[in-house]
């Protein structure tokens, strides 16, 4: 039996397991994998060895860790792999805000399997590693290219960490002036947290702008909340609701006239790669997630890269080092007096590096504008159809074009029939594609949901998507119930307490885990 | 006729396609949809990118051949550290890290994503073992990171201004301490060092009694330190931090714990570190992941600011299932008012790394830290015996060491130069970081390193300095 060919729907049913927790898999004996033992005249040379180990730093008993012989480990993991649904089994169209697109395998294996970059120490002679310089350098072209800034770090392990690091330059911009009453950051609820989160770990107070009656950034709320204390703006456009905000420049100049800066946090940067560039809008600096944007994977939650471009006038501030060209050599920049230091070890994330470049590469200038373009129509295709299904409503900006994303609410759903958009998640995953993305919080939009379906994905792929939300809307006005205590065909069913705050009950190790049922067991 | 062109990850982009969904739509172009884009801020150049390589043969060629430009630590003899590692990576860790399925998911729920949360978990509760805490963060950016939030933790925890941190921590830990605590005003914290000491690599302890205070909030050691001696007073230094009141904060190498007592023994409050060692490839610095761990007191429990997840049960009665622990305290729940900020943290090698620890059990951990002292501890005492060469510090070591050429009348580039004729990556040049040790280097050895590997260092080391010796009596 194949997908039916009318309604688009799967018979799909994930892969149950129910797979122990590995610590009771355990078999006292069993190993598995052995490890190389000192040649023999070595541990005649150097003997006991517990010699060489001060007293109070000699570990008495062995961890307790399981003992499982290697075919079972092998296996364990397989199966916990399969009851996951990554974007490469999937139609991960699902995740707005985060640009879930085809990883080429090729890129793949040449990261994970070419001993050219997976066995590279990051403190070998740049001599030793010209290769790989290169394409830290060529990327760091290309991203300028795409921008217009002056100068990329690579450094940062995800956008959040660049958002900080951005947070970290504007500090030492302002204090480098002499004007540490600079102490606050303006942003956006729209924007995503970290824009709030990441100044705050810097330092600075947050100011966030509540969006207009259209859902747009108020700038008469921006101007009111300017002053000589403001540091700078973290924003980002489009907003995590999909709406461009064509007052932009006005937003940066506003900024500026108060002497901040403004920070482009440019995460949701796919339909605008060739189209409009960050500098060209006046922006100081900007970030990309170089992982989602230019195809790395997101690696269950990480490894990431985002990118951060600074005008040539924050450079200087920029986290060391930096890799330059001479025109015969690449080299590492270390005599960085300004910089704010390190933000991560040695260069970042070098395999990320290689699959961004590679991927670039092979797209080229017309490549990178046909993603964004495709992106954004097959956004604007979703649309038209997902605000048909009966319950959906999209707040804001009627009659505007989103790009790249939408967030979409099941408000009306809600209304009509108590299931909301948490239980529509866990339903449309019973077809076979991951949980949709809500939004981050506060929900501003109610029963939020956000899609993003980037360039990667086929009209049939859309069309498919599309059914299961239909399909799940139907279930919800014929059986309320039904849909609410969803899930069925995935690993485990319903979690009752999906947030668990009680520190009772919080168990985020097996032993934090055993103990607790213990304390639970004699209690009773 | 011109030339169709085709991409095989943009499938809609066919014109076919691109006709009826536009049409669907109700556009006549796909410029159309950028309308809210002002005139004046779009972009009507040409991207300064080379001309694409668009098919896949051609692409690989490329890629493969600007990495054969590097120079790896398979061809090469490697005795580089310092926080980055090559030991051995099993076979499984690779499989199951290349699974599709882990590679590319992202943040999903636990249902659809519970074996990914669940490979998480066990992760997390693996390393309690090794640790002997309750504790262990969700997987950060990598141990530096770890180290500056486990010290913003003691922050929260006491409240008061100042941290202690050893002089022989990695100072990219400290450069990444000092911005992530910089503040706006003023410090989080501020930052002092206190002094070791120069013959044994250790602690200076009436330095740390000086310093301690009613503001210290913790008192912060690498062990084994950046210069890889093993801290034999660390019970007393965790005494003392107690006594004051403060944290003790350890950043350990997760690696050594099969051999080394875990730092919850020796008195840590917090344990921090980079999990890389633990079944990542090197990657040029690209394997990295950081913890922290601690006990469960809600004191420390509360601190931690990447959500964690915690094991509970669903409707099905026995069934297995998570939920997210104080998600509220996190910055994706409290936005600027959470603990810190967070984001993508690295769980596709806190995945590799639970796989390791469950390959290698509590013998293999054992086993692997005994090879390594071997090896290391064979190693330092064959070079020591060449002239010219000294080991640096009289202290305990693990797996790194630091041997001083200042007496061999060579520079430690001009021998790493030299060393690179005979295919080896000699020891990180410490001249810089450390000017007070001289023309000193920091030595690696893993279990990977034979008998045969370490005799050819030696001799390589011989012929340079005994050449540079005949050279100078020519002279």
């Amino acid at each position: 039996m194949s997908r039916d060919e009318k309604t688009l729907l799967r018979k799909f049913h994930q892969a149950r397991w129910d797979e122990q927790i590995i610590f009771e898999m355990s078999v006292p004996g069993e190993r598995g994998i052995l490890v190389p033992e000192a040649e023999e005249e070595i541990q005649l040379e150097i003997g006991d060895i517990s010699n060489l180990v001060p007293g109070q730093l000699l570990r008495r008993a062995r961890p307790g860790l399981p003992e499982i012989n290697q075919m079972r480990v092998n296996r364990h993991y397989l199966r916990l792999s399969q009851e996951t649904l990554g974007a490469d089994v999937n139609l991960d169209i699902s995740q707005g805000t985060c640009t879930m697109k085809y990883s080429p395998r090729v890129q793949e294996h040449t990261a994970a399997r070419n001993p050219g970059i997976t066995e590279l120490h990051p403190l070998q002679e740049p001599e030793t590693v010209q290769g790989i310089l290169e394409m830290y350098f060529k990327l760091e072209g290309f991203l300028k290219e795409i921008s217009g800034m002056d100068r990329f770090s690579l450094q940062p392990g995800g956008g959040a960490h660049a958002v900080f690091t951005g947070a970290s330059i504007i500090r030492a911009h302002h204090k480098e002036r002499g004007e540490e009453q600079r102490d606050e950051i303006i942003t956006t609820i729209f924007s995503h947290p970290c824009n709030a989160a990441g100044p705050a770990t810097a330092g600075f107070k947050v100011i966030t702008l509540m969006p207009d009656e259209n859902g747009y950034p108020d700038l008469q709320a921006l101007k009111q909340a300017v002053s000589d204390r403001t540091a700078g703006l973290f924003i980002t456009n489009p907003e995590d609701t999909g709406i461009y905000n064509p007052q932009i420049e006005e937003f940066v100049r506003i900024i500026h006239d108060v002497g901040g800066l403004a920070y482009y946090d440019q995460a949701n940067a796919n339909g605008l790669l060739g189209i409009t560039r960050a500098r060209d809008a006046g922006f100081d600096m900007c970030h990309f997630n170089v992982h989602k944007t230019f195809s790395a994977p997101h690696g269950s939650y990480g490894p990431g890269l985002g990118a951060i471009g600074v005008c040539a006038e924050l450079e200087k501030y920029l986290p060391l080092p930096l890799v330059d060209y001479d025109g015969e050599r690449y080299s590492l920049d270390m005599d960085r007096p300004q910089s704010v230091g390190k933000i991560r070890s040695f260069l970042g994330n070098a395999p990320i590096t290689l699959k961004a470049y590679s991927w670039i590469m092979q797209h080229g200038d017309q490549g990178l504008k046909e993603a964004a373009k495709v992106s954004v129509m097959n956004s604007n295709y979703l649309e038209k159809k997902v605000r048909e299904i009966p319950g959906v409503v999209v707040w804001y900006a009627e009659g505007k074009r989103r790009l790249e994303q939408v967030r979409y609410s099941w408000e009306k759903l809600y209304n009509d029939t108590g299931v909301g958009t948490d239980d529509v998640m866990r339903r449309a995953s019973d077809y076979g594609v991951e949980h949709f993305w809500k939004s981050h919080h506060p929900w501003v939009v109610p029963e939020p949901f956000t899609l993003e379906p980037c360039e990667s994905y086929s009209k049939d792929d859309l069309d498919e998507y599309i059914a299961i939300l239909e399909q799940v809307s139907r279930e919800a006005y014929a059986d309320p119930d039904f849909v609410r205590n969803a899930p069925y065909n995935l690993p485990v069913h319903k979690v009752a307490d999906p947030t668990i705050d009680d520190p009772e009950r919080i168990a985020v190790t097996w032993r934090q885990y055993c103990k607790k049922r213990e304390k639970a067991m004699g209690a009773k | 006729m011109s030339k169709q062109v085709s991409y095989p990850y943009i499938p809609n982009a066919d014109p076919d396609i691109k006709q009826q969904m536009l049409a669907e739509i109700g556009v006549r172009d796909v410029m159309d949809l950028y309308e809210e884009i002002p005139a004046r801020l779009r972009y009507s150049g040409v991207m300064d990118i080379p001309e694409p390589i668009p098919d896949e043969c051609s692409l690989k060629r490329h890629i493969t051949q600007l990495l054969a430009k590097n120079v790896n630590a398979d061809d090469y003899l490697s005795f580089l550290g310092a926080g980055c590692y090559q030991h051995y990576v099993p076979a499984v860790c690779d499989e199951v890290n290349g699974r599709g399925e882990f590679l590319t998911a992202y943040g999903g729920d636990p249902y659809a994503d519970h074996g990914r949360i669940q490979a998480l978990f066990e992760y997390a509760s693996m390393m309690a073992e090794l640790l002997d805490v309750d504790v262990v963060s969700a997987p950060l950016y990598d141990g530096l990171n770890a180290f500056a939030k486990a010290i913003c933790m003691t922050a929260r925890i006491n409240g008061r201004r100042e941290v202690l941190i050893a002089g022989n921590v990695n100072p990219d830990a400290v450069r990444v301490t000092r911005n992530y605590l910089q503040g706006v005003d003023q410090p989080v914290l501020s930052i002092r060092t206190v002094n070791i000491d120069h013959t044994t690599g250790m602690l200076d302890l009436m330095d740390l009694e000086n310093k301690l205070s009613p503001d210290t909030a913790a008192v912060c050691i690498q062990n084994p330190s950046y210069l890889g001696t093993l801290e034999s007073q660390a019970n007393e230094i965790g005494q003392m931090a107690r006594e004051a009141g403060a944290e003790f904060v350890v950043y350990v190498n997760p690696i050594s714990l099969g051999v080394i007592a875990p730092p919850a023994h020796y008195g840590a409050t917090i344990t921090c570190g980079d999990i890389q060692p633990l079944g990542m490839h090197m990657q040029f610095g690209g394997g990295h992941g950081g913890f922290i761990a601690s006990s469960g007191a809600p004191l420390y429990q509360e601190q931690y600011a990447d959500p964690m997840f915690s094991l509970t049960g669903t409707v099905e009665a026995g069934e297995y299932g998570f939920g997210v622990a104080q998600y509220d305290k996190t910055s994706y729940g409290a936005r600027e008012n959470a603990n810190e900020f967070t984001g993508t943290g690295t769980v596709l090698w806190a995945i590799t790394a639970g796989v390791y620890l469950a390959l290698m059990g509590p013998h293999g951990m054992e086993e692997i830290g005994k090879t390594i002292l071997y090896k290391a501890h064979y190693t330092a005492r064959k070079l020591a015996d060449i002239k010219g060469i000294k080991l640096r510090f009289t202290g305990p070591f693990f797996n790194e060491f630091v041997l001083d050429f200042s007496s061999s009348g060579k520079t430690v580039a001009e021998v790493n130069r030299a060393l690179l004729d005979h295919k080896i990556f000699g020891g990180i040049d410490l001249s810089k970081a450390f000017p007070i040790y001289g023309e000193s280097a920091l030595y690696c050895v893993t279990e990977m390193m034979t008998k045969d590997d370490i005799g050819r260092l030696v001799c390589a080391l011989g012929d340079i300095l005994t050449a540079s010796a005949t050279h100078k009596l020519e002279v």
